[in-house]
């Protein structure tokens, strides 16, 4: 799967308050929730991002609590994957659980910009900034992570298992 | 194996398992809240399972939101009530019976020593304090969970922490995992278990060992861990409905990290905005005013945290320029805490004293900061925006240091008031 798309930059440690206040959690609406997606992060980013961009942050990005809400909001704003450093445990299991992509790359965390255009070939790990012409690699996704994505996510993976 | 691997391998029919390794295990008890199970209703239901795998290990506490501070609020609660009667769970805690889910189940002996557990809620690696593996998932997760009792890990690598050395006065299980978290971080222990031992722990009771493997989220550790011993017994053998085991890790068990801790030099410690990881010894923040003070939650709600609040601020008044809430994290801390006249204390010292919720720990009700206000709680968590506006702070401490906190308005210490 290829993804193409401009980026937006985050810093260390955006942690689940920051992706979704938990103001707003007395509701699991997709659409409402990403009217509010990185808002305490940045106030006006729920308004200036577009379908198909992407995020890019540093170390331990999605920290904090176990709320799904988090990588729910960021992929009905529309966004199409998250590269960072490195996730907090939950918020990556969360990802593949419900089938947002994400990437966890240091060089293209230190190297990609605010506003840079990249291409993301994650059947081969590779991320291409098109803006400044450089390559970087992507962690492999681990084989059982494959399978989750290749089911659909885990609720299709655990039909298939209970069907046998 | 360490404990923690004993747990995954007993509960996934293996002999061994070692770090890194993916297995399916099976679990004990599976949770979630008024804010986390609504999603795992609606994956459950796509999931097309005529009924979930064990109507007596599905724990739903709506504790976050509750009693339900507004429609939608409502709603989500009627959520949770509406599956549990359909599908007859017995561990479904209606208002006037659930407290803070974390305090309610070991509390309630519904989580034991040995047991393998996942919740919709990061703060689920409390119980390791009782010696049992639990972790925080995710919704999706708890929804495949209580379909097929089971679910997936990674075997994470151990680290282990040793406390030596005595308490300092007025410092307890809140402040060693402060510390410990400004030592090493809110990525020290990113997938990994916390194994905490030492002398100081021996000593230390349940309620700090339950503060302590509260906050291992915050080091981003996969799950904290106590191996089980003479306080652990004295804490279940009246609340467990089941039996229960006690693993311990082996003298030639793999650690990735030893890290060692003298008590001695550890004062009351404050984690100051916006990370768990920024503290400070509460004695060098006396500059720093409060608008409101909360003491409660999962990490300091229990009885002998109101024990502690209530001591220091006994026949005195909270500052005018402050206000304090005080919230048990259950019903019976709640009648215990009237029992023993330490409402009357709060009340007296003109502090609110509230139902069971998690309520302002997250932001949610019952003592939301405006703009510019400034708390301290003995909650676990203070990122921007945490308990209200994006444009307030909170700091973290025990118990004693917010009460002292409230008579002084500003951040204190309990020998100051
Ligand atoms: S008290 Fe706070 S940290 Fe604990 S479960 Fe409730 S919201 Fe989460």
């Amino acid at each position: 799967m290829i993804f193409k798309g401009k980026v937006w930059k985050f810093g260390d440690n955006i942690d689940t308050d920051a992706i979704i206040p938990a103001r707003y959690l007395n509701t699991s609406d997709p659409a409402e929730l990403a009217k509010h997606v990185m808002e305490d992060a940045d106030k006006d980013f729920p308004s200036k991002v577009k379908q198909g961009d992407m995020i890019i942050a540093r170390a331990n990005f999605g920290c904090g609590s176990s709320r799904e809400h988090a990588p729910i909001a960021i992929k009905a704003a529309g966004m199409q994957a998250v590269i960072a450093k490195s996730f907090a445990r939950i918020f990556y299991r969360n990802s593949f659980n419900i089938g947002l992509p994400i990437f966890e790359s240091e060089d293209a965390a230190d190297n990609i910009s605010e506003g840079d255009e990249i291409e993301i070939d994650a059947d081969n790990g590779l991320i291409k900034n098109i803006t400044k012409g450089e390559q970087y690699t992507a962690k492999p996704i681990p084989p059982f992570m494959q399978e989750l994505i290749s089911a659909g996510g885990l609720i299709e993976w655990t039909k298939k298992r209970l069907a046998g | 194996m360490t404990i923690t691997e004993k747990i995954l391998s007993a509960h996934s029919g293996k002999d061994r398992v070692s770090a890194g390794e993916l297995i399916n295990a099976k679990l004990d008890v599976v949770l979630a809240n008024d804010i986390t199970a609504p999603i795992s209703i609606k994956e459950f239901k796509k999931i097309g399972a005529k009924d979930v795998f064990d109507k007596d290990k599905i724990a739903f506490i709506p504790d976050h939101f509750a009693p339900q501070k507004d429609i939608k609020a409502a709603e989500q609660c009627k959520m949770l009530r509406e599956f549990s009667r359909e599908h007859d769970l017995s561990l479904y805690f209606e208002v006037g019976r659930m407290g803070v889910e974390h305090a309610l189940l070991p509390e309630q002996g519904i989580v034991l020593p040995g047991d393998l557990v996942i919740g919709a809620d990061s703060h689920t690696c409390t119980y390791g304090a009782l010696g049992a593996f639990s972790t925080g998932v995710g919704s999706t997760d708890v929804a495949s969970a209580m379909a097929t009792g089971e679910c997936w890990f990674k075997v994470p690598e151990s680290m282990k922490f040793v406390y030596y050395g005595k308490l300092n006065k007025w410092v307890s299980g809140k402040d060693l995992i402060l510390h410990t978290i400004g030592d090493i971080g809110v990525d020290g222990a990113l997938y990994r278990a916390m194994e905490i031992e030492g002398e100081a722990i021996s000593s230390l009771p349940m309620s700090g060992r339950l503060t302590m493997c509260n906050m291992a989220i915050e080091a981003g550790g996969k799950n904290g861990i106590i191996v089980p011993d003479d306080v652990t017994e004295e804490y279940v053998k009246g609340r467990a409905k089941r039996k229960y085991t006690f693993y311990t890790s082996d003298k030639d068990a793999e650690y990735v990290d030893v890290r060692e801790y003298d008590c001695s030099g550890i004062e009351p410690t404050v984690s100051c905005p916006h990370l768990p990881s920024n503290t400070k010894p509460a004695s060098e923040l006396a500059e720093v005013t409060i608008d409101q003070v909360v003491v409660g939650s999962c990490t300091n709600g229990r009885i002998e945290d109101m024990r502690e609040a209530a001591e220091v601020i006994k026949g005195k008044k909270v500052s005018p320029n402050t206000r304090m809430i005080v919230i048990p994290a259950t019903q019976e801390i709640y009648l215990q805490a009237m029992k023993e006249g330490l409402a009357e204390i709060f009340v007296n010292a003109e502090a609110v004293f509230s139902t069971p919720t998690c309520g302002p720990c997250l932001g949610g009700h019952m003592g939301i900061l405006a703009k510019g206000e400034k708390a301290i709680a003995t909650t676990n968590r203070n990122f921007v925006g945490r308990m209200g506006d994006p444009g307030s702070e909170v700091y973290l401490s025990n118990p004693a240091v917010a009460a002292a906190t409230a008579v002084k308005g500003r951040i204190a210490l309990p020998d100051e008031v």
